[in-house]
Order: C-alpha cells, then structure tokens, then sequence
C-alpha cells in the first residue's frame, strides 16, 4: 500500500491510545474548566439535596401552625432557622417544599416541551416542503395566543389543579423548541454525511434517530437548561397571580407573594424564598451558557 | 461486445426553482442540471467524468445512485431498469452501487466512531450479522484501506483529511459493491495526499474488480485512473472516448481548451506553447443558450450553432478497431479537424 512513512510513523505513535474520545467527552472536559458553569452545577445540586432531605429533617410541618410563634425571625432558638409566616408556618419547611414543587414544575413542563418539540421540529424540517410549512404556520398560529389568556381559560374549564400548570407551561414553551430543532434539523438535512447514510442503505426513520437527533443533542440540552429556569419563572408569576399552586401547598413563586405582602412587618419571609429562587435561577443560567460553550467552542 | 454493466440512456434531472415569491401562483423556473446524458460502462472499468463547477457532474452521480429521481431517461442497472423501482427497492441496490463523497470530514457523522460509520452499510444491508461479525469485517477492512483497526473506536474529527477519505472508502466497498461513484474525491485534499488516494482506489480497483465512476475538475488526476473520459458542460456531453484520444486527440473545441489549459510542468514548454483560453462565464443552467449549450464561448462559434443542437456523433476516420468509441457533440468537428 502506497503510504509515506510519515503517516506510517504517526499511526504508530497513536497506536498506544484505542479509545477515542467523543466530542462530548471533549465537551465534559471543556465544561470542567468553567468556573461558573461548575459553581452553577454545585449549587444546584446543593439546593436539590436540600430540598429532598430537608423536610425530613425538620420537625415541622408546612401545613400545621406552630401556635407560639407568628411572625417570628429567624432564631435558632425556636427552632424555626427562617422563621415563620403570618399563620406560624415554617418557613423553612415551606421553602423545602415549595423548592420541590418548583423544581419539578421546571422538570416535567420541559420534559413535555422537549419531546413533543424535538419530535415535532425533526419531523417538519426533515420532511420540509409543504409538510414543513402547514407545521410550521400551526405553531405559527398557536404562538399568537396570549399566554395568560390561555391559562386563565385552562383554569376556568377544567378548576385549578396544579397538573394543568404542567399541562398550560408545557404546551407553550415546545413551540420554542420545535422552531429550534427544525432550524437545526433543516441545516443538518443537508450535511453530507446525512446523504451518505442514505447511500449506505438507511431508512428514512434510521436516518432521523442514528444521525439527525443524536446531532441536534447539543442544541437541546443548551436550550433545555436555559427552559427550566424560564418554566420556574412562569410558574412563580402564575402562583404571584394567585393562577398557580394553591394553599396549603406552596411553590417558591407563592412564597415570594406571601412574602412581598409582609415585607414591611416580616421581611424574612420574602428574603428567604427569593433568595432559594434567584440561586437556582442563577445556577441553571450557568450551566447552560457554560455548555454552549463547551458544546461548540467555535461559536462565541 | 461485452455486456455493459450500468447503461445510461437520455437521463435527464431537472430541478424546479421558485423565483418569485408569489402567494398563490409562484413562478418558476427549470434548472436543467443534467439534460440528456447517455453512456455505458463495463464491469472493472473507470469512467472519468470532467467538467466545470456546476456542469451537472455530481448531480449526474446522485441519479445514479438514485439519490435524486430523474426527470427523464433510463438508468440500466445490469440489466434492470433503476427508474421503475420503489424507494425500497432502490435502498437494496445500493448495496451494489456505493459512493465516495467529495468533503472528507463532512461525510462522516462526527458523533459516530469510525467502527460504526465504516459498519453502518452492514448493518442497514445484512440486518442478521452479530455485532462480532460486523466488528471483524469492519477491522479487515480498515486495514485494506491503510488504517489500523485499533482505530475503530475513534471519532471522525481526531483524523486527517487524508484518513477521512480512507474511512470514506471503507464505508463504501465493505459491502463489496460492483460500482463505486467517486464524486471528486481527491478535490479538497493535498497534492501528495491526493496521489496517495489515488493510487489506494486504483489498487483496490484491481483487487476486487470494481467499476469506477470518477468525477474530477482536475485533468491530470482523470488521466491517472481513467479508461475512457467524458467530458460534459452545461449538463451535456461534449466529448466521449479513450483516455489516450482525449488526451491526444481531443476534438472537441471545449476539450481542447481544457487540455490547453493543463500546466505542463517545464516552463520552457510551457512558455513555447500558444493556448487559446476561454473567456466568460459558464451560462445559467436554469437558461442554456440556443442550439449549441458551449457556443457563447466557443472561438469557432458560426450562426448555424445557435439554430441547432449539436448530436452526440461516433467519429469515423478513425482505425477501425476503435471506431464508434469515439464521440464528439459539435457540427463543426468535421471541417475543425481536417
């Protein structure tokens, strides 16, 4: 075989390693060097692992007053390291579990957003066409519906459930998410990789799941990281409106209202929740603008 | 004569272009990419394809592997008409029929390690093969293609353009096809690596006897793996024939001007020689000219080029023994070349 020895040489040298490492274990490595991307996935993690143990280790209850203490400050003391409300909740244990219903409201609304939006965008890019377009214009159309309109209305039909909070927040941010993915799958179609797939015998439906998504996977979980804040944030302005969770049941966006209302006479019970809110928010913006930059180093 | 193994007859791929960006009655506009192309190829030979950026070449490479349908035409497929099967069907023939791809990292999935990108063919093709299986034949054939098959879990980006190609060809031929499409598969690499290519196909052509379709802008290149070289513009056939008469005896006015332009690598002849070059642009596809596609840039162009589309014609006052080999689309080639 005609080769020049220096070829020869290099592959010798290279002979040593046998693994290859992915672009996302490039990815990994580039993430581990960002300091505020790694500060971000820290705290996250912290404020996760509190909100799961916390309320176990907490003799109180959310729902039940603690008959001595209204309106307390923060005192070990007591027992009540944030003090309580107005009615002598907790309001560590509230921050806890509304932390939980909070981050889960994040999780699951993008859950939903991320597969009915991936599906949908991969699908009318791949197609394209009139497929693409008749999509496209029903997201389109879909997009031109107030937001709050949509909710009000959701939560006059079917009563207030903290499910359809799921449901509303879900069925607005995937139309974000299919007019990336489509953008992304439209400019990937074209790649000539995806033509020597369906040279070496791939079906359309393999070339979609083997080449198309694993490609997009990048662009996703950027904007994923960047939706679950944004979804948290949706569902405290629901609950600031009185829209979203109820009582007794809490959400970090209910305790900043409750708060808000007391400030002047309790402004503990605004700080701590803002606080656990503005953190979480913080980190996740973080993490996803420290993964698009390790996901694509050119792009900066 | 022996039996020809892929047989192409008038094919025709046209593409529709929107231009006006009207609402109900978008107005349109026909890219006559490849426009009545015809010619045949036996088993192990190596056709050379050449033309300007934008003649139709690769166009014509994708409706052979049925990539983009025909407008027009018939693709014969050792015996059996392409144009009448389903997408199914056609899927099964590429197991036959493979291609090389002109962007060496671009045709590679980078989320893929090359033992799966090389495998894929496998797999799409013989769905009952076990992973071990897959693996082996995959490894023999990094090895065939000058790669070390400890490499086979590695991603297409810690290769070189070079090493891409190689991965490329694996992928081609591990299926073991009859014909490999080379869409100008040394065009984006390096002189000294361009050789190495070359000669890696032209070796593998011999060993497993396989018919070559290569496609190139480069005249030397063609010269080096070609039996017989087409010369095509503006979708059409110019000239048609042995690598040697080409080369040696081109008559066709474009031919021509391409030769001439080829360096030759002494500057003393190359100061001697006089060239006639072609001035202008190679016309919109989408609006050919009249009559003759290559007459707004021929230096022989006559009134009577306009009003008639030049027939592809066998050449006659050859020897007998390659008479009909040679074809050459011009009206003027009889009085040009006397």
């Amino acid at each position: 075989m005609n080769q020049s020895t220096q070829d020869l040489f290099e592959q010798a040298l290279d002979r040593r390693e046998v693994k290859g490492r992915s672009l996302y274990v490039d990815a990994w490595h580039r993430l581990r060097r960002n300091k505020a991307a790694l500060t971000g996935m820290a705290l996250l993690l912290i404020i996760v692992l509190l909100v799961i143990i916390g309320p176990m280790l907490n003799p109180w209850d959310h729902e039940i007053p603690d008959w001595d203490h209204y309106s307390t400050p923060p005192s070990l003391d007591t027992g009540h390291l944030m003090g309580t409300d107005a009615l002598g909740r907790d309001l560590f244990e509230r921050v806890m579990v509304g932390g939980r219903v909070s981050l889960l409201v994040g999780l699951i609304a993008t859950l939903v957003s991320l597969l009915i939006g991936v599906t949908y965008g991969a699908v009318a890019g791949y197609l394209g066409g009139r497929i693409d377009n008749i999509m496209m214009r029903a997201v389109d159309a879909i997009y031109a519906l107030p937001f709050m309109f949509f909710v009000i209305l959701l939560m006059v039909v079917f009563g207030r459930n903290i499910f359809l909070i799921f449901v509303a927040i879900g069925a607005v941010n995937w139309l974000d998410m299919a007019r990336i993915v489509r953008g992304q799958t439209l400019s990937l179609k074209n790649k000539d990789f995806i033509e020597a797939a369906r040279a070496s015998g791939a079906s359309e439906r393999s070339i979609v799941l083997r080449h198309i998504i694993p490609n997009l996977l990048g662009v996703v979980v950027v904007y994923v990281s960047l939706t679950i804040p944004q979804v948290i944030l949706v569902e405290s302005f629901l609950s600031f409106l009185g829209l979203g969770v109820q009582e007794p049941l809490t959400s970090w966006g209910a305790l900043v209202n409750e708060g808000a209302q007391e400030l002047e006479t309790a402004p503990w019970s605004l700080l701590f929740p803002a606080l656990f809110l503005a953190i979480t928010l913080f980190a996740f913006n973080f993490i996803g603008d420290g993964l698009r930059d390790a996901l694509d180093p050119r792009d900066r | 004569m022996v039996s020809s193994l892929l047989k192409i007859d008038d094919l025709r791929v046209h593409f529709e272009i929107k231009t006006g960006a009207r609402w109900f009655k978008p107005e349109t506009e026909i890219v006559r990419a490849v426009d009545g192309i015809s010619f045949s190829l036996k088993a192990a030979e190596t056709l050379g394809i050449v033309g300007e950026s934008g003649c139709g070449k690769s166009t014509l490479a994708r409706a052979i592997l049925g990539l983009v349908r025909p407008t027009g035409g018939r693709i014969v497929w050792m015996g059996e008409s392409l144009h009448d099967l389903t997408e199914d069907q056609m899927r099964g023939k590429r197991k036959e029929l493979q291609m090389i791809f002109q962007d060496p990292l671009g045709s590679l999935d980078p989320r893929m390690t090359v033992g799966q990108i090389v495998g894929e063919p496998l797999k799409n093709f013989f769905p009952s093969m076990s992973r071990l299986q897959i693996r082996e034949r995959v490894a023999g054939m990094l090895k065939m293609v000058g790669l070390l098959p400890e490499q086979i879990n590695r991603y297409p980006h810690e290769f070189s353009g070079g090493q891409c190609q190689r991965i490329g060809i694996a992928r081609a031929l591990i299926v073991n096809p009859r014909l490999v499409v080379c869409d100008e598969p040394v065009s984006a690499l390096d002189v000294s690596i361009q050789a190495q290519i070359i000669n890696l196909l032209k070796d593998l052509q011999k060993k497993l006897r396989l018919s070559l379709i290569f496609i190139a802008h480069d005249l030397s290149v063609v010269r080096h793996v070609s039996d017989r070289v087409l010369i095509m513009y503006l979708g059409k056939i110019m000239e048609l024939a042995d690598r040697d008469t080409i080369y040696h005896h081109p008559r066709h006015p474009y031919t021509r001007a391409l030769i001439q332009s080829v360096p030759i690598p002494d500057p003393e002849a190359e100061r001697l020689r006089t060239r006639t070059t072609l001035g202008g642009e190679l016309p919109s596809p989408a609006n050919p000219p009249s009559g003759c596609v290559f007459r707004t840039r021929c230096p022989h162009a006559i009134d009577a080029c306009a009003k008639q589309v030049p027939a592809l014609e066998a050449v006659s006052n050859e020897d007998e023994e390659n008479s009909g080999r040679h074809q050459v689309a011009c009206i003027r080639q009889q009085e040009l070349n006397n």
